[in-house]
């Protein structure tokens, strides 16, 4: 019988939910990592007992650990995020240049096919793969050295490359998103890029519709059709369907179009899930009503998935790398909360249950289905 | 004998109980120190010190027979009750945040 596997990183450690396909009893594996910050966890594809986890603290920096087991144990790998050559400047708060430094990985994105080969998004935006699992990281520089770059400057979080998307399809191309640079893809399996956010308008920078400067919070794409992508910005919700080439608003009839998370259906490319939150001043649902929002349509039509969910006194935040799909018939969705709550939803958001209430605040929630 | 003790963060990652002994050839300094600690636990790399620079990261503290000895040169020798191995040398996470 097939199984689910919900990787979940927190701002105190990692922790692994278990469960068949029923999807109703879960097995609590955790914490991994106690108080150490968890950036990500994610599986291979190709082989999904190799994970790998973003372990970081402000005291003692960067870890990466990788696990041969499906999580039962773990192993440090390497650690070292350089740059490549030396680092030229992105602009600071206060508009003057600050020289690129190493924070954090947020997001690793292992090979679609190499369990080996795995890439990390770091803060201060840069973009890193390893082919020997983990041990050995090197910049593909490409990105940083785009000519826009001196022009960038960190979102609120820091100068974050949070989003990495593979393309099934097309060899070679791959997406990434920065705050608040913008999102950006390589046809050339990473070796340059350049910006792809050609309709996007942003009101809180100089020129609202310039190449470079938003605030990307996540890009989506469902594998059937590569070549549609879904974004959810710092407000708008929007829509590509030429790989970028181009955008336009889907927000339609949300009751709000700030939020981070966005992703599709496992079975239905124009089946798309937001978090709507308040404002980029209020960082919870609006009413205090924890609702997901569902299109079926690609967007501009969107219906509210309250069952399950609180609906008064609620004033979590759901992050950008927190929701995720599992691939079962029925597919099933997970969010992870600020308030610690990781809910799941086993027929496509109608129903939620949280599996878990009192985690430490939720940063990523990834989902495996095991066959 | 070299006694290093080790936040409990890094005793966790290093996975060692209680203080840690290093034999050390040459002169005693904090950099002699926590080069022969990297290299018996090579997870350690870039925990206490950054990668490339060697610089010590931030929020952590060396210490040593009631010194702080954070700010004194990586080559610096280290006291004798330290190279003697009567005090241990301290590695500290900085008191800061929640």
């Amino acid at each position: 019988m097939s199984r689910v596997r919900v990787l979940v990183g927190t701002r105190k450690g990692a922790f692994v939910l278990s469960s068949d396909g029923s999807r109703k009893r879960w097995e609590v594996s955790g914490p991994h990592f106690a108080g150490w910050e968890i950036y990500h966890v994610k599986g291979s594809p190709a082989d999904p007992d190799r994970l790998y986890a973003s372990q970081t603290s402000g005291w003692f920096g960067q870890v990466i650990q990788r696990s041969e087991d499906g999580g039962e144990t773990w192993a440090p790998v390497g650690n070292e995020f350089g740059y490549d050559g030396t680092p030229g400047t992105h602009q600071w708060y206060d508009g003057t240049p600050h020289p690129w430094e190493f924070a954090r990985v947020w997001h690793l994105e292992p090979s679609l096919d190499d369990p080996d080969t795995v890439y990390a998004g770091v803060e201060d935006a840069g973009l890193f793969r390893s082919t020997d699992g983990g041990q050995h990281w090197q910049e593909l520089p490409g990105l940083r050295e785009h000519r826009s770059a001196p022009s960038w400057q960190p979102g609120a979080g820091g100068m974050c490359l949070h989003t990495i998307i593979l393309d099934p399809a097309e060899p070679g191309r791959m997406f990434a998103a920065i705050s608040a640079a913008g999102a950006f893809r390589s046809d050339d399996a990473g070796q340059t890029w350049r910006p792809v956010n050609r309709g996007l308008r942003s009101e809180g920078i100089p020129d609202p519709a310039a190449e470079v400067g938003h605030c990307v919070h996540r890009i989506a794409m469902h594998p059937s059709r590569p070549s549609v992508l879904y974004m959810q910005k710092h407000w708008d919700v929007m829509r590509s369907d030429d790989a970028g080439e181009s955008w336009h608003e889907v927000s339609g009839d949300l009751p709000t179009d700030f939020g981070f998370p966005i992703d599709v259906h496992a079975h239905e490319p124009d089946t798309v899930y937001v978090v709507p939150i308040t404002s980029d001043s209020h960082h919870f649902p609006p009413e205090g009503r924890l609702r997901v929002y569902r299109s079926r349509t690609g967007g501009e039509e969107w219906e509210p998935l309250t069952k399950g969910l609180p609906q008064q006194h609620c004033y979590v935040n759901v992050l950008r790398d927190a929701m995720a799909v599992d691939s079962l018939e029925d597919c099933g969705i997970y969010f992870g909360t600020t308030g610690g709550q990781v809910y799941a939803s086993a027929d496509a958001g109608d129903t939620w249950e949280p599996i878990v209430r009192d985690l430490p605040a939720v940063l990523s929630v990834e989902v495996q289905t095991l066959r | 004998m070299i006694r290093v003790v080790l936040p409990a963060h890094l005793r966790t990652l290093a996975r060692v109980d209680g203080e840690v002994e290093l034999q050390i050839t040459g002169p005693v300094t904090q950099c002699s120190v926590l080069d022969a600690l990297e290299a018996r636990y090579p997870m350690l790399r870039g925990t206490i010190r950054d990668h490339r620079s060697g610089k010590r990261r931030a929020f952590v503290r060396f210490f040593a027979c009631q010194q702080d000895l954070s700010h004194e040169p990586p080559q610096a020798p280290l006291p004798d009750a330290v190279a003697s191995g009567a005090e241990p040398y301290l590695i500290v996470g900085a008191m800061a945040g929640g």
